[in-house]
């Protein structure tokens, strides 16, 4: 399965130099290191979700709290999120960071990804939350920066697009 | 309260006390804890007792009162951290006492007012008017302590003995389904916010200097 350790650990490392210490995640294919990577590190708290709506609740308490915090989803677990970062984050203005794995976009395989790569932009906008593209390992730790940046700068949630040429080592 | 639903299902016992006089009666309790409500009349009731800067009412994203106090009960250990949550909310997030009952986190003290409906939208009824038992459902999702208050003496008791248990707990008060005259209340959402971090954030402060 070729998930790419090498740029799951540039994301990881860029997460804790930010200062996050608790992870929220729900698994898919694209997370798998990442997750192990929060649960072997004693200086991070990763809780495991049911479903990724939850997660908001959680950031927002962690938040509150003086604890950063990331979300880790695939795309279809933000759009199982809306409600929450509409009701939640954005009517409470709280600095959401959101790590979307970007499924059903070109080189996707999987039919039941595929409805939702075609939406995930279009939503982001729509709910007019910034986001990036991370593709290349060169700039991961400086997009990553930066959208904490403006998260706390504006008490909004900020996303960032983790894509296939980044977290999938095959050919193509 | 009509019941045209019932069909073949169970007609729950008709409840004996009030969601105000349950806060009433605990209200001493909440000085020095951390205090979230979800929204609707738990938080107006509370706010008409008196609002003080450890509380939070959460007034929307429905299910999320109880996420919010896993996220601030990982994150100050050494609090004791109360979630006033309704069955309407804990209906939208049945998954999530199952992400609490994983971590269990020892100073939470979950609160379910169970009135059986949505109560500020009209007065419809949920599924606990049907049967649906949220102790039970928190039990099977392995939440170590639970229990159903039935009276103002059964609410109070089962509150005090999870405060001082040490251990998550989810109690469900089934309380009447009447609330207040409205919901709209004086305190503005982003001032609860802000004042409430600025609660949590001076409590940390204070805890680091002394130590």
């Amino acid at each position: 399965m070729p998930v790419s350790t090498a740029n799951s650990r540039l994301i990881y490392d860029a997460l804790k130099a930010c200062g996050v210490r608790l992870v929220s995640a729900l698994p898919e294919t694209w997370l798998v290191h990442l997750m192990r990577m929060a649960e072997d590190d004693p200086e991070m708290i990763l809780v495991r979700l049911a479903k990724e709506e939850e997660g908001v609740g959680i950031s927002a308490g962690a938040h509150l709290a003086g604890v950063q915090s990331a979300m880790l989803m695939q795309n279809h677990g933000f759009l199982a999120s809306i409600n929450g970062i509409v009701s939640c984050a954005q009517l409470y203005r709280i600095p959401l960071l959101m790590l979307i794995s970007y499924r059903g976009e070109f080189g996707e395989r999987d039919p039941w990804q595929t409805e939702g790569g075609g939406v995930t932009e279009d939503l982001l906008r729509a709910l007019r939350i910034p986001f990036s593209y991370l593709d290349n390992p060169d700039h991961v730790a400086r997009r990553i920066a930066k959208g904490q940046t403006l998260a706390a700068s504006s008490n909004k949630p900020v996303a960032l697009l983790l894509c296939r040429d980044l977290m999938w080592e095959e050919a193509f | 309260m009509p019941r045209s639903d019932v069909g073949g299902g169970i007609l729950s016992a008709a409840a004996t006390f009030r969601r105000l006089d349950a806060l009433q009666a605990v209200y001493a309790r909440l000085e020095n804890r951390i205090v979230v409500t979800i929204m609707g009349a738990v938080a107006a009731e509370l706010q008409s007792i008196g609002h003080r800067p450890n509380f939070f009412y959460l007034q929307h994203a429905m299910g999320l009162a109880s996420s919010m106090g896993l996220g601030i009960a990982l994150s100050r250990p050494e609090r004791q951290v109360v979630v006033f949550d309704g069955d309407g909310s804990i209906l939208m997030n049945l998954g999530g006492l199952t992400t609490l009952a994983r971590y269990r986190p020892r100073n939470l003290v979950h609160v379910v007012f169970d009135n059986e409906s949505l109560l500020s939208v009209g007065g419809f009824p949920t599924a606990t008017a049907t049967g649906s038992d949220i102790a039970g459902i928190a039990a099977a999702a392995g939440v170590p302590r639970t229990a159903t208050a039935r009276t103002l003496d059964e609410f109070t008791r089962a509150f005090d003995e999870a405060l001082a248990a040490g251990q998550l707990t989810t109690i469900v008060a089934k309380v009447e389904a009447v609330g207040p005259s409205a919901y709209v209340t004086g305190l503005s959402l982003l001032e609860n916010r802000f004042e409430f971090q600025k609660y949590l954030n001076s409590t940390r402060a204070a805890r680091a200097a002394e130590s």
